[in-house]
């Protein structure tokens, strides 16, 4: 039982403790920045956390460290900020009262034309350059992912990102010199409490009043990175209240990593679940830096992207082959379900009204256990799935197919097995005439829509080719080579 | 570099000045755009009681408007105001070429979804955006018809007159060729996805005045609509913009829509009053780049020399004309791009459809037909079985004859042999290519491509009256200067290239000059920045003016100082009269006092063009660049999925204003051509609706999309042989089709799957699935 409720958040901006007590469930970071504070150096390029205009850094707390991560404050919703450090770009400073360094390496290099989008790729810059001065290209790549520039095609601005350390190291910075102070600030600002403000917005002390809470309001939103739930507010102009925000519960954070395999808290952020994950499944390191930019993988969580069943999610296919499970919590107790029968059709999946997803596991490889997973979209980066496959094999000591799992994502109207393909696949040698004849058989599995991002045909084609190309890694990875910057890590 | 730390160490008398011409001096904004300082509308803090607006938008493609119920709109919380068609005190229509074709808000019929059919004025933006959402609209549907070649079957009408350019004829050549080939073409369109969305702020002012500050490429246009809503005179309007966030041609007519209505709702409620739409409503409501049908044949000789050609071009134009008509026009202007057509006959169909009216971007409908053009010599390359770049070289326009185009006007300064031949050196073309070709022969799976494609895009406003320009210059007292020009920042660095101009006329520090907002105020009757003339006509503009101001001084000079009007120079902040120097300020100081006028209006018109529309004759361009590139990319032949290698460019700038500045354009462009002849697609569902209005849906190219190895230079021995300001040359537009490379070399890639034998005809944009849907088609093709 919480001790007691409080009605206002409080958190660090810049330099400032702000207190508030009066937000609404839909308000986001980026109004309250322009609107409020007038600090109008972050803009509002998309509303949506694509284009990265209005990046930010957000410092938390992580057990007894901080940490900043790169967020885009248009669909950071203001609810979930009690206890944070909000850092814009009118916090850069120079050594030398001039410009930062990260700052005078984009002036140095011309990385700016039209200058909109510059605050936000200077803050993601800012970012990356606290926790890796010296970035080689494809971090630097990476950490840009969410930012889009439509000037100067981003060879400046990958020189100056190049640059950066020339002009000063993180040890100087005053993010690194008012440290001490900043986490006692965070600290003082922990609270015991469970904060709720009118109708619209529940921060739970704790799982247990989580749990409280959502039994009490089981139509309320739960709003964890708010990848998804921040564009239900600037797109869709829903009302989500009352909403619950989870992203602070550090019971939801856990990360359990051992021989067995991994749990993962469904708070865990992408960007937090990449080691561990990586670790156990090598296979997933290139593709897990292709889900959203850098900055929705620091907000975004993996069990968000489950819970909310979207046919396109980047995380089910490969989990669903993986045998991950999914514990959920609920009034009367948990109960633990194959991932792959959470989803049951198009907008619809098996959580009961006050249950919410606790934590998913995902069991290690077995020894011989070949894995695989690919996302083909428009654009290698920063985009979703028009289809998403993924395999896991296992031969006898013939060559012949004793496991084969395949899922797909953008196929059908949940992440789905291709059972017809592993039922044309099981028991047979694995060589070509098998794959030839199983391939056949994606057509009695899928009947993929034609939309936007795909052709139903290019699906199908693609879905098929991809276990051609499963195969000839497997089989024959002497003859495929793949392109070259695309696999790696 | 950045001028504050060049002038820390430019302290001595007889050093050169910071910031002249030629210079790679940094973005005069640099430092305000990493510090967030750079202010752009949105960040103007509004005056107190600042009400906010926002577009009702249509929900159907085609259909009359039967009943609409707006009762719940005004009834929503915040709401002050709803404007309709009764709120318009003059013409309800922005149509920028006067066809009274395009409607502020929809009146009886809507003819696109997205079509504004009102707005609401809110005390914050929410709420009016909100409130939008409850209107009740009965509809009744109509057909509508969303692509070019369904609209041209339909009987669709043009929206504008067509063109045709013709010289020789064709037809007979064609009949009795050696060879021919004839195919068509889709070319799809492009968002132009500016970082900063469209945004109006109107502030009322007394008597009939308003004061509107506008992301526009246009101010003086804008000045023009919204005295023509309000029916008051352009001298009650005027509109300013110190810097957009970026324009590429979607800002040239494209914000009229928003300035109108801001404007509107100001004068009728006596407060300052804002619009700005959400991204997806800017990108749904607002024209872009026209996507095309191209019909084309040719004949050419053994050699794979053009003989005659004839092309179609039929352009997705939208509901309305806007700019259609000179789009399309300079769509056959560049069919030709390099080559001599001995006999040609090229004609435009500006196509009516219910889709957005399609606008200005970033060359202007001069991409769509040089693509067109390309895909006739690609097309030849694969029928002989040749190097493509065998095929474009054969065609090259000559320097002695073979240089007239198909508008008659003849090439005099073609330089692509020396820039053509520079690359092929530089980038190692010819053995690359047979790497390649090896390198194909042993993989399976993955496959490469490799091209190198030329450009020659031509200058100027092909409306010629557009091509005039003017200048305010002022010298203070105090010696400091205050510089305006008609011309608007988006980016393109235009700002810090006339204010080099300035400071090398005056041969003082570029931080002595103030740049200062784009305002109709100010320079009358300007023209849009656009088709790339920014600084060739601003920096002319100015410069004429700081002649005038400096006639002026040296006059005073000989008289006060007693010296010969020749022994007066003007170098290194100083003024040197015969043997004594004076400080610039000093002199500045003097002439004041003794009454001389330190203010002057330049202008500046571009000579020697004419351009009869009629007879398809005349000099529509004042003179050509050049450019060329060679790509790399490589095809992953199972899902289509691929990434440029290496991109070599050299890019011909004349005596360049900023090496750096144009660096950037050449880099920038060339990108943004790449996005939208690859992983940038527009796509209309079947009720009309364009489904990817984001940057979730819509896929501009990343860091990540940039080529792994890209080696960019400036031609730095090019000087343009006409008069120009400094002998520079355009910049804006022509790096972008730079980009047509990158579809070339895909589709080289995909030819090697049927051993080249067969054209790959690859449609734009070249996505991953276009990209294996031509793999897949020509694997069934393929000779066994």
């Amino acid at each position: 039982m919480a001790a007691s409720v409080q009605t206002e958040i409080s958190f660090r901006l810049n330099d400032q403790i702000v207190t508030l007590d009066e937000v609404s469930a839909s308000q986001t970071l980026l109004d309250y920045l322009r609107l409020d504070k007038f600090l109008r150096g972050t803009k509002e390029g998309c509303a949506e956390g694509d284009c990265g205009a209005c990046t930010v850094l957000i410092g938390r707390m992580v057990g007894d460290g901080l940490k900043y991560e790169s967020v885009t404050a248009c669909i950071r919703l203001l609810g979930s900020l009690h206890g944070c450090h909000v850092v814009t770009v009118e916090h850069l400073k120079g050594y030398d009262g001039d410009l930062h360094p990260v700052q005078r390496a984009m002036v140095d290099h011309h990385g700016s034309q039209c200058g909109f989008c510059t605050p936000g790729f200077v803050m993601s810059l800012y970012g990356l350059w606290l926790e890796n001065p010296h970035p080689n290209r494809h971090e630097i790549e990476k950490s840009l992912q969410g930012n889009l520039c439509r000037c100067t095609g981003y060879a400046p601005i990958i020189k100056a990102a190049e640059a950066m350390a020339e002009n000063g190291l993180p040890e100087d910075d005053c993010l690194m010199a008012e440290r001490k102070e900043i986490i006692q600030c965070l600290k003082s600002l922990k609270t015991e409490n469970r904060i709720s403000m009118a109708d619209q917005i529940i921060v739970p002390a704790n799982l247990e009043d989580l749990a409280r809470a959502i039994e009490d309001q089981p139509e309320a939103t739960l709003v964890a990175g708010a990848t998804d739930a921040g564009l239900w507010v600037t797109k869709f102009m829903r009302d989500i209240s009352p909403a619950i925000f989870i992203s602070h519960l550090e019971e939801l954070q856990t990360i359990d990593s051992n021989a067995n395999g991994v749990t993962l808290g469904a708070g865990v952020s992408y960007s937090d679940a990449y080691g561990p994950l990586v670790k156990h499944f090598p296979q997933l390191g290139p593709f897990w830096d292709r889900i959203g930019g850098e900055q929705v993988r620091n907000m975004g969580t993996v069990g968000g992207n489950i819970a909310n069943g979207s046919p396109i999610g980047d995380t089910p296919p490969p989990l669903i082959v993986l045998g991950a499970t999914l514990t959920l919590r609920g009034t009367s107790g948990n109960r633990t379900i194959p991932l792959e029968e959470f989803f049951i059709e198009y907008g619809k999946q098996d959580r009961a009204p006050g249950e919410f997803v606790e934590q998913v596991h995902i069991p290690a490889l077995g020894k011989n256990d070949q894995f695989a997973v690919y996302k083909i979209s428009k654009r290698r980066d920063e985009d979703i799935s028009a289809v998403c496959g993924a395999f896991l094999l296992r031969l006898d000591e013939a060559g012949s197919v004793e496991a084969i799992k395949i899922a797909f994502g953008g196929m059908a109207g949940t992440p789905k097995r291709a059972s017809n393909v592993e039922a044309a696949l099981i028991g047979k040698p694995w060589n070509e005439e098998t794959v030839a004849f199983a391939i056949e058989q994606f057509d009695q599995d899928y009947e993929p829509l034609s939309d936007w991002r795909a052709s139903a045909k290019y699906r199908q084609q693609v879905a098929k080719n991809l276990l051609h190309r499963f195969y000839s890694e497997t089989a024959t990875p002497e003859l495929l080579s793949s392109l070259p910057t695309m696999s790696a890590a | 570099m950045r001028i504050s730390e060049l002038l820390k160490s430019n302290k001595n008398t007889d050093q050169p000045i910071v910031g002249n011409v030629h210079e790679p001096i940094a973005h005069d904004s640099a430092v305000k755009h990493v510090t967030g300082a750079a202010e752009y509308i949105d960040d103007i803090v509004e005056v107190v009681g600042t009400l906010h607006a926002y577009c009702g938008l249509s929900e159907r493609a085609h259909a009359e408007i039967v009943e609409i119920n707006l009762d719940a709109v005004r009834a929503a919380d915040g709401v002050v105001d709803v404007l309709t068609v009764d709120d318009i005190p003059g013409h309800n229509d922005i149509s920028p070429t006067g066809l009274n074709d395009e409607p502020i808000f929809a009146e009886k019929t809507v003819e696109f979804l997205g079509q504004p059919m009102f707005a609401v004025v809110a005390t914050s933006r929410e709420a009016a955006r909100h409130a939008c959402e409850k209107a009740k609209v009965e509809y009744r549907d109509l057909r509508h018809v969303t692509d070019v070649v369904e609209a041209r079957d339909a009987g669709y009408p043009n929206v504008t007159a067509p063109l045709t350019l013709s010289r020789g004829d064709p037809e007979p050549v064609m009949k009795s060729a050696t060879n021919t080939i004839s195919g068509e073409m889709r070319i799809g369109g492009q968002d132009h996805f500016y970082l900063e969305g469209h945004i109006a702020m109107a502030i009322p002012e007394e008597d009939d005045c308003v004061t509107v500050y506008s992301s526009t490429q246009h101010p003086s246009e804008v000045q023009h609509m919204v005295s023509h809503a309000l029916n008051v005179p352009a001298n009650a309007v005027t509109v300013l913009v110190r810097r957009m966030g970026g324009g590429f041609g979607g800002k040239e007519t494209q914000s009229n829509l928003f300035a109108v209505i801001a404007a509107i709702a100001a004068k009728k409620h006596n407060v300052a009053v804002k619009i700005r739409p959400d991204r997806d409503d800017d990108m749904i409501s607002t024209g872009k780049r026209h996507d095309f049908h191209v019909d084309y044949k040719a004949a050419f000789d053994d050699e794979g020399r053009i003989e005659a050609v004839e092309a179609d071009f039929s352009a997705r134009c939208g509901f309305s004309a806007d700019l259609s008509g000179p789009v399309t026009d300079r769509t056959l202007f560049h069919a030709d791009n390099c080559y001599y057509f001995p006999n040609v006959v090229l004609r435009s169909h500006p196509l009516k459809t219910n889709t957005v009216s399609n606008t200005a971007f970033r060359g202007f409908g001069g991409p769509q037909g040089m693509l067109g053009g390309e895909r006739i010599i690609e097309d030849i390359a694969y029928a002989l079985g040749r190097d493509p770049l065998d095929i474009r070289k054969a065609n090259f326009y000559g320097v002695e004859d073979r240089n007239v185009t198909p508008y008659h006007q003849t090439v005099t300064d073609n330089i692509l042999e020396r820039v053509v031949g520079e690359l092929e050196q530089s980038s190692d073309y010819a053995s690359r290519r047979k790497e390649i070709l090896k390198f194909n022969k042993a993989n399976p799976v993955i496959k490469k491509g490799i091209a190198l494609a030329p450009v020659k895009f031509g200058i100027s406003f092909t409306a010629t009256w557009y091509n005039q320009a003017g200048a305010l210059v002022h010298v203070y007292n105090d010696g400091s200067i205050h510089l305006n020009h008609g011309g608007t920042e988006m980016g393109q660095g235009l700002n810090t290239k006339v204010a080099q101009v300035v400071a090398d006329e005056f041969q003082v520090d570029l931080d002595r000059i103030k740049i200062t907002a784009t305002h109709t105020g100010k320079v009358p009757n300007t023209s849009a920045t656009a088709a790339s003339s920014g600084s060739d006509l601003n920096g002319m503009a100015a410069q004429n003016a700081a002649q005038q101001i400096k006639k002026r001084l040296v006059e005073f000079g000989a008289e006060h100082y007693k010296v010969d009007a020749e022994e007066i120079t003007f170098a290194s902040n100083q003024v040197q009269l015969g043997d004594k120097s004076v400080s610039f300020g000093e002199f500045i100081k003097a002439a004041y006092m003794a009454r001389v006028q330190l203010s002057a209006a330049g202008f500046y018109k571009t000579p020697d063009i004419h351009w009869d529309r009629e007879k398809g004759t005349g000099r529509p361009f004042y003179y050509f660049s050049y450019g060329a590139s060679v790509s790399e990319v490589s095809v992953d032949t199972l899902t289509g999925e691929y990434q440029v290698d290496r991109v070599d460019i050299l890019h011909d700038v004349g005596n360049s204003l900023n090496p750096a500045i144009d660096l950037g354009q050449v880099e920038g462009g060339f990108i943004q051509g790449m996005g939208w002849l690859t992983s940038e697609e527009l796509w209309w569902d079947d009720s009309g609706r364009l489904r990817t209005h984001a940057p979730s849906t819509y896929k501009i190219p990343l860091a990540s999309d940039m080529p792994r190895i890209f080696n960019v230079e400036l031609a730095k021995w090019s000087t343009n042989p006409e008069r120009t300001i400094r002998r520079s040359k355009a910049v804006g537009e022509p790096p972008l089709m730079l980009a047509m490379s990158v579809h070339q070399a895909l589709s080289m890639a995909a030819a090697s799957v049927a051993d080249y034998k067969i054209a790959p005809r690859m449609d734009t944009p070249a996505t991953p699935e276009h990209v294996l849907m031509t793999i897949e088609r020509l694997k069934k093709e393929r000779p066994n």
